[in-house]
């Protein structure tokens, strides 16, 4: 199950890429970007071991990667469902209904805000403004946002996202944006 | 139609790709300004143009690039902010997504005016797919010669290049952002120094909205004063303007500044009327920071002249009975909307986004959620109303960054014209469920 | 030297210098309250709050105020200044705010926690402070950890002032805990259970200005008031060896840094001297210490102090007699 924490020769490669943008010395900037690949590289979330993998890459402290990883709300440091539904609830999706969608979420997927469903394919997230509130409400699941949401929307997102079986993270490439 | 800058060619089939994009006139003023232009001289359009800051704080452009310190020998940087994460705020996206090219473009002719040889975007996390679109279209400024060494034959060389955040509004704030760039927690940095001095690894940084930026192309191929003379008064150019809420069509819409209130809500050509025929209730008209306004207060001000779309208008009256313009995060509420219960999602949310660094922002955005929490659900306590009152007053202006007094200002707001309404909850929490009547509590 | 007057006393500072420490030049009651500023760590200061102040004169060439209230160890003199700590009674107002928040999440627990005496929370809260909490919310709550064999973290205690964390990054040379989390959620941690191995760590402990880092060789050993200070010296290789012991009989109770009257350590001290030295030969005794603090601590041991309350005493019997 639990894989070795290490990135292969490619994605290698692109951390160094994303290194040689900052001066020299400065290797701590590409900290972010790096965790965003760690995160989508090892099953969605940031162990401490691939904390630490992380800092030996780019020659900081440990520390310093808890305290970064720690802050952003993107970052996952427990084990998530391969989708995260992430609901928007801040003003104009609130007010165009994400209450709503996040009960028909719970009671569809058996689960609460914060869970994980049994088998491991959805966890459930309200998050605050997405900048999609043109579309209000939204959901997004890894770069995809979908806007406009009915609770039949919804309903398809889920079965989509089911039949596909796939973990869905933010650096996916082949999104799709249902604007 | 009003004049349109920035989304004059968003619907021209392929405007993101390079090609159409340079068929429509794109790039021309890269040319012309590292051809024919100095770099101080785009200093002194931009001054001319009376551009202010497109993200929320509206300090004119000119101005904060000519505090630029420029000693020998030290790097400089142009950051775009784009962490647009102000809740009722989209238009930085779909400009982005939309037409890529025009970002990129201010970007090459801004940092040719400030001398950076590199410059970069911050993007919100949350925006990575934007990010890829970016980065396709800074691939092809590359192979076309617009971005690397000796842009168009000239000696100008120039690299940009995207990051990503991770999820926190607070690095909307430019030295929270500058840190996060540096790979830190996005903790703002108390200032002075400012950026303009100290900023991206120590060096002299200039951080600009994607909006702003977007708009310098325009201001160097027709001249400032060309510029100034749309808008009205100190507000000069036009305005992106995100519309969302109880609105029959929600999206991005370029106006001019002076338009008034009233056209910009109920018109065709922008947000269509109110949803299902309601009536209007309230506005949060520059992002949810910005006071909120009853229906009366931002359709007329306080002297009976109607409201207009514009920096100055908007906070006529002072936050008494005006609000702000800020990054234009127009957020509309019908009748049936519980003034209490939108104020604990903004709530909520500057708790959640509050970064923890100094007291009274870390201990006070929770404690404000905590009572509204027990207000709309029907817990609230006599008492409640002033209580929040009194913590947003200590909140506000004693904090190391604006993120405690965008905390304060919507409590105070909407304590000031909705205090009924708060009442209302408190004392018939059997009621709160009917919005339906709080209409007829406005103050 | 630009001239700058506090509360209309001035005097004549070197450029650079902060309001802080401009004012506490002058001393005297003027001097604002600081919690997370420590004068011998950079860029200390600007988060808690509590030293705020109204600049109502920029300066002789811009005399224009500062619009907002500012932190005074983080803002530096200008030549003409004029500044109101005392004196406004907006600064009292936001100050009586600022340590509300500090208080909210706190667990009052002073009758058990080993900083009590020397807290400056518990000072602030004194001179400051309301009687009554108007938080009625369950109070934040963390597990205690120990970070390291000698000392103990109470996160539940901490007001997030980064001196500790502050310190490990400039005076340790491997920085294992930090600030995670973020906004009320942050706490000061190691993440994944980590000993601060470091001939310096235990600094930390005098650094925090409250009880969330103690010194687990004194915990629950006896109230501080009831120890006597003597400043004493040894032969260290590792530090100045100059420290203050805390006695109890002859008994060496704990061993600190030497703190000035602002309760910031003069000198940084090894882990050896504070946590291993706990026998009186160890040491060179100087003398009793002079405890300049006004804290409950400098009770016990304070000539000043007992003479004061004479004349305190002596006032009030003198006002019950003319009230009569």
């Amino acid at each position: 199950m639990s894989k070795e924490i290490k990135f292969n020769e490619e994605t290698i490669a692109l951390v160094n890429k994303i290194i040689k943008r900052y001066p020299e010395g400065k290797q701590k900037s590409a900290l972010l970007p790096v965790l965003h690949i760690a995160q989508a590289e090892f099953d969605g979330w940031l162990s401490p071991e691939t904390m630490e993998y992380v800092a030996s890459l780019l020659r900081i402290k440990p520390v310093e990667v808890f305290e970064v990883a720690s802050f952003y709300s993107m970052y996952n440091l427990k084990p998530v469902g391969k989708c995260i539904l992430e609901v928007c609830r801040t003003s104009s999706c609130w007010s165009r209904g994400s209450e709503d969608i996040i009960k028909h979420l719970e009671k569809k997927l058996g689960i609460k805000v914060g869970e994980t469903s049994k088998d491991g394919m959805f966890t459930i997230k309200s998050v605050e403004c997405l900048g999609s509130c043109g579309g209000a409400p939204m959901l997004q699941c890894g770069a995809s946002f979908h806007e406009n949401l009915t609770l039949e929307k919804v309903d398809n997102i889920v079965e989509n996202y089911r039949v596909e079986g796939k973990r869905k993270s933010y650096t996916d490439q082949d999104f799709k944006n249902t604007l | 139609m009003g004049k349109k800058i920035l989304l004059e060619h968003i619907n021209v089939p392929g405007i993101k790709s390079l090609d159409v994009y340079r068929q429509n006139g794109g790039y021309a003023s890269v040319e012309k300004a590292l051809k024919t232009m100095a770099p101080d001289v785009i200093v002194e359009e931009v001054k001319k143009s009376g551009l202010r800051g497109r993200g929320g704080a509206g300090f004119p452009t000119g101005m904060k690039w000519s505090f630029l310190a420029k000693p020998e020998g030290v790097e400089r940087y142009l950051v775009v902010n784009a962490d647009e994460s102000e809740p009722g705020t989209f238009k930085d996206r779909y400009l982005m997504e939309k037409i890529p090219h025009i970002l990129i473009e201010g970007m090459i002719t801004s940092s040719f005016a400030l001398g950076a040889k590199t410059s970069c975007i911050y993007i919100r996390g949350e925006y990575f797919y934007v990010s890829r679109i970016l980065e396709a279209a800074i691939e092809e400024a590359y192979a076309a010669g617009l971005l690397g060494k000796n842009i168009l034959g000239t000696n100008f060389s120039h690299d940009i290049f995207v990051q990503v955040g991770a999820g926190a509004y607070i690095c909307g704030e430019e030295t929270a952002l500058l840190e996060s760039l540096e790979g830190k927690r996005g903790n703002p940095r108390i200032k002075p120094p400012f950026p303009a001095v100290a900023g991206l690894y120590g060096c002299p940084t200039v951080v600009n909205n994607v909006e702003t930026i977007a708009s310098v192309p325009y201001i160097v191929m027709n001249g400032g004063d060309d510029y100034a003379k749309i808008g009205i008064g100190r507000s000069t150019g036009t305005k992106l303007i995100s519309a969302s809420g109880h609105i029959n069509k929600p999206g991005v819409y370029e106006i001019e500044m002076g338009i008034t209130v009233e056209d910009f809500i109920y018109s065709e050509e922008y947000c269509g009327g109110i949803l299902n025929g309601k009536k209007l209730k309230a506005v949060v008209a520059g992002g949810s920071s910005v006071p909120i306004l009853p229906a009366d207060l931002i359709l007329k001000t306080e002297k009976g002249e109607p409201r207009l779309m514009s920096y100055e208008s908007l906070s006529d009256g002072g936050f008494a009975t005006g609000t702000m313009l800020g990054s234009g995060g127009f957020m509309v509420y019908d009748e049936t909307t519980s003034i209490v219960k939108n104020l604990y999602t903004f709530a909520r949310f500057y708790h959640h986004e509050s970064c923890g660094q100094c007291s009274p922002c870390r201990e006070g955005t929770g404690w404000m959620e905590k009572i509204l929490h027990r207000i709309v659900e029907g817990h609230g306590k006599h008492g409640d109303t002033d209580l929040l009152w009194d913590i947003q007053r200590k909140i506000e202006g004693n904090t190391i960054c604006p993120l405690g007094d965008a905390a304060a200002w919507p409590v105070a707001s909407a304590i000031r014209h909705f205090r009924a309404e708060f009442e209302e909850y408190i004392n018939h929490p059997e009621r709160i469920k009917e919005f339906k009547h709080l209409q007829e509590l406005v103050s | 030297m630009a001239k700058v007057t506090i509360d209309g006393e001035s005097i004549e500072v070197p450029d650079g210098t902060t309001i802080l420490q401009a004012a506490r030049m002058i001393g005297g009651d003027n001097v604002p309250p600081a919690m997370c500023y420590h004068s011998k760590l950079k860029t200390s200061g600007g988060y808690c709050r509590t030293c705020i102040v109204k600049v109502s004169k920029g300066s002789d060439k811009d005399p224009r105020p500062m619009p907002k209230l500012v932190p005074s160890c983080r803002t530096t003199v200008m030549d003409g200044m004029e500044v109101q700590n005392n004196t406004s009674p907006e600064v009292l107002e936001a100050r009586r705010g600022v340590v509300e928040f500090l208080l909210i999440n706190h667990p009052l627990d002073c009758p058990v926690c080993d900083q009590a005496g020397e807290c400056h929370l518990q000072d602030l809260g004194y001179e400051n402070g309301a009687a009554k909490t108007r938080y009625d919310f369950p109070r934040r709550k963390f597990n205690m950890i120990d970070i390291g064999p000698n000392i103990k973290m109470h996160m539940t205690r901490c007001i997030m002032c980064f001196r500790c964390v502050k310190t490990a990054d400039q005076i340790t040379d491997n920085r294992v805990h930090g600030m995670l989390f973020r906004g009320d959620a942050s706490e000061i941690s190691t993440y994944i259970e980590k000993a601060i191995v470091n001939d310096f760590s235990g600094n930390m402990i005098d650094v925090c200005p409250v009880g969330a880092l103690t010194d687990k060789t004194f915990r629950f050993k006896s109230r501080v008031w009831f120890t006597k200070p003597m400043d004493a010296h040894r032969d260290c290789k590792k530090c100045s060896g100059k420290v203050a012991l805390w006695e109890k009989g002859n008994e060496v109770l704990r061993v600190t840094s030497r703190k000035d009257k602002w309760g910031e350590s003069e000198e940084w001290i090894c882990n050896e001297c504070r946590f291993d030295k706990k026998d009186i030969k160890d040491w060179v005794i100087e003398g009793p210490r002079h405890i300049d603090r006004h804290s409950v601590i400098s009770l016990n041991h304070y000539e000043n102090v007992v003479a004061k309350l004479k004349i305190d005493i002596a006032k009030q019997q003198k006002q019950i007699v003319d009230k009569k």
